[in-house]
């Protein structure tokens, strides 16, 4: 299992803060956001290619690239707004 | 470094940052405050959502990084989350060198990536309701900046 989190814009329109998902056929980020796109809805249109999108994995920086393993805490975020 | 939902006051931060140590020449603050104006409309409150652990992370990293780029002496970073009311102070950065001209460089460079890095999120109450804030393409320009020179 991995840990999902999401904040910010994409926490509200998608209507969950966190759940638990099935590592299987997920080994990186790619992987896992194409598999949230095909949820539809507001998951289609958050994930979709064209979008910035922000994400971590284990509460570091991570890309579509970055591989996925067993336990991780993976957040999924929009543009970041500080300062 | 601190994420706190409380005010702090930035001229005790900077005394705090500068007691005890005669070997510090400069010192060089950004503070930010919540403007009560944004894209047009007049924004009321402010709310600053972080991700918890990631956001502590994540600072520790940029002046890690801006310490190994100009030995830093001290430096200091507060920033507030929760509700904001205009005028309240958002972020302070102070940056403590030996001499002026590391101490302005850090100091920018620290907020530059923070704006960009660290995950924090505004949603503002405006005259028109609540939205959230949009990233702006000249804070990742300032990346950009820092990016070429390293």
């Amino acid at each position: 299992m991995i840990q999902l989190l999401f904040f910010a814009r994409f926490r509200e329109e998608l209507g969950v803060d966190a759940e638990q998902l099935e590592i299987e056929g997920l080994s990186c980020m790619g992987d896992l956001l194409v598999r949230l796109r095909g949820r539809g809805d507001a998951w289609a249109r958050l994930f979709a290619e064209n979008q910035r999108v922000m994400m971590a994995v284990n509460q570091e920086v991570a890309d579509r690239q970055t591989p996925l393993h067993e336990g991780d805490e993976v957040a999924l975020f929009p543009p970041v707004t500080g300062g | 470094m601190r994420v706190q939902s409380e005010p702090f006051d930035p001229n005790r931060e900077v005394d705090l940052l500068r007691a005890d140590d005669p070997s510090i020449g400069a010192i060089v603050t950004f503070i930010g405050l919540m403007r009560d104006s944004n894209e047009g409309a007049r924004v009321d409150r402010l709310f600053l959502e972080h991700y918890p652990g990631m956001t502590e992370k994540a600072l520790r990293q940029i002046v890690d990084e801006a310490d190994r780029r100009w030995e830093l002496q001290h430096c200091r970073v507060v920033h507030r989350v929760g509700e904001l009311l205009p005028s309240d102070p958002i972020v302070l950065v102070a940056v403590a060198g030996r001499h002026r001209k590391e101490a302005f460089m850090a100091c920018e460079f620290i907020i530059d990536y923070l704006k960009t890095k660290a995950p924090f999120w505004k949603r503002e109450t405006t005259s028109d309701g609540e939205r959230w804030v949009g990233a702006r393409e000249s804070d990742d320009k300032a990346i950009r900046h820092w990016q070429s020179e390293s």
